[in-house]
């Protein structure tokens, strides 16, 4: 079998369209997974018991099972309950949870880096727990986290093409869909691959310019000798 | 009913602090065995002892960093630890606690300055955000502190770029800027290399001699304990052994224990 560039520029107008429903799926799926995680780090720190072990244990509940699962549950068997949802609303719903439990897992890594000492100094200043998050803690924990955020953002979009199991329109589906119209799969599953490529690379990079932006803005002065 | 032992408001006057009855424990640790001292206003009192007698944690009591376990602590004549209701004490609320605490201020052995932020905003955040002061004023105080401390030429420093003993004269100014009436000194030249502990003595120094501050100094330097201090209190196991003015303790310690613990410690130096 032999690469066909015609073929390749035939179907590129359709991959490119499905990469934008990628980036839409991991986008919109980071940003829920963001609020999510700080959710539930919320929920365990709370000093309610009840409440701070039953978001513990949801979250270890959601870690231990894998997200194609997940998916397939809300999305399959969330209708026998009554629960009917678009593939789209399912999608997003399922990444948010699934990596809502990382994050907040890497919030709570960021918050555990900033020294007992800081929260003891806030309080011997008599600031409210308010600002000791918003001044002192966070712009601390803030850098600690970053990195860890930002490999759930290309772990995220690197798990769009499961989305494809539920019918999402991104890329995977779409190749797919070719190679069902066409027989021929080399061109279309290659060009996913290679368009992911061309993506987390350069994500990758500019997260890691990020984090050192982010650091310097927030004053945290990084020692290099 | 309120219990006579824990009045709602103290009747002497000049009383800054007090501790009546005061127990701590950590499981099964205590940590401080029915403590009682009285420290008055503008009292200048050192606390020394072995390691684990407690003494720390009396700082971090009256700091509020740690809740105590029985007994009522007074500051200002008004209990800190507990708080009026119907009439008798209760535990006080973290609302109650942030009310009183103001009253006091802390400098830490490890400086615990924030440290993506320059001397001076260290020296502003909380006056600012606390004490709702202008940002003018709050940096004119700060300018004032930074400058008796010596180190109005590093106010836009962070703290990394600063040796340790001008983070510590730094967090003593931070400390001031709330205008604090008791402040708290914990082992703050521990942290510290041989050579800039004596720029730190003398800040204390001039602090002592002309603020009207009640101050208590937990610290190894018996040296400057000895020649600051209006009472030295000996802590062991959790109990004051022995306290009085430096010259007793240092001069004819009537206690064992003292005696026994200021050899070894002036042996080591």
């Amino acid at each position: 079998m032999e690469w066909r560039w015609d073929f390749t520029f035939e179907i590129l107008p359709r991959m490119l369209w499905a990469t934008l429903n990628t980036l839409l799926a991991a986008g919109v799926g980071y940003a829920i997974a963001l609020v999510i995680g700080l959710v539930f780090l919320l929920g365990q720190r709370t000093p309610y018991s009840v409440l701070n072990r039953a978001v513990r244990e949801c979250v270890e509940f959601i870690r231990s099972t894998p997200l194609l699962v997940q998916l397939f549950f809300v999305y399959f068997v969330g209708p026998q309950f009554g629960i009917e949802l678009s593939a789209w609303v399912a999608a997003m719903i399922t990444i948010g949870l699934h990596y809502g439990t990382y994050l907040s897992e890497v919030y709570r890594g960021g918050l555990e880096a900033v020294p007992r000492g800081q929260w003891e100094a806030c309080r011997a200043l008599n600031m409210s727990t308010a600002r000791t998050y918003s001044r002192i803690v966070i712009p601390q924990a803030l850098p600690a986290s970053l990195p860890g955020m930002g490999n759930y953002l290309v772990g995220i979009f690197k798990d769009t093409p499961m989305l494809s199991t539920i019918g999402v329109a991104e890329l995977m589906h779409t190749a797919n869909a070719l190679g069902a119209e066409t027989y021929r799969y080399l061109e279309p599953y290659s060009m996913v691959g290679f368009l992911f490529l061309i993506i987390s690379i350069p994500t990758a990079a500019w997260l890691r310019r990020f984090e050192a932006w982010v650091s310097r803005s927030l004053g945290i002065v990084e020692r290099r000798h | 009913m309120s219990d006579p032992q824990f009045p709602l408001r103290l009747a002497e006057d000049g009383v800054m602090v007090r501790f009546s009855k005061v127990t701590k424990r950590y499981g099964d640790l205590t940590v401080l065995d029915n403590l009682d001292l009285d420290v008055t206003a503008n009292e200048m009192v050192s606390i020394i002892g072995p390691s684990g007698s407690g003494k720390t944690t009396v700082l971090r009591m009256l700091m509020t960093l740690e809740r105590i376990d029985e007994g009522v602590i007074y500051v200002d004549g008004d209990p800190l630890s507990h708080m009026e209701r119907d009439g008798a004490l209760e535990p006080a609320s973290e609302k109650y606690l942030r009310s009183h605490r103001s009253k006091i201020g802390m400098v830490f052995q490890q400086f615990n300055l924030f440290p993506h932020m320059t001397a001076l905003e260290n020296c502003i955040e909380a006056p600012i955000t606390v004490l709702r002061l202008d940002r003018a004023e709050a940096e004119q105080r700060a300018l004032d502190l930074l400058g008796m401390v010596g180190l109005l030429d590093k106010k836009d420093e962070h703290p990394s770029r600063l040796s340790g003993g001008q983070q510590q004269r730094v967090a003593i100014a931070r400390a001031l800027a709330m205008r604090p009436k008791v402040m708290l000194l914990d082992e703050v030249t521990s942290a510290l290399d041989p050579e800039v502990i004596g720029e730190v003595l003398n800040v204390i120094r001039a602090l002592n001699s002309e603020h009207n501050l009640t101050m208590l100094m937990v610290t190894h330097q018996m040296g400057f304990a000895r020649e600051i201090s209006d009472r030295v209190c000996f802590f062991y196991e959790g109990r004051i052994a022995e306290q009085g003015p430096p010259e007793q303790i240092f001069g004819e310690p009537q206690n064992g224990r003292t005696r026994q613990f200021l050899s070894a410690v002036l042996d080591a130096t």
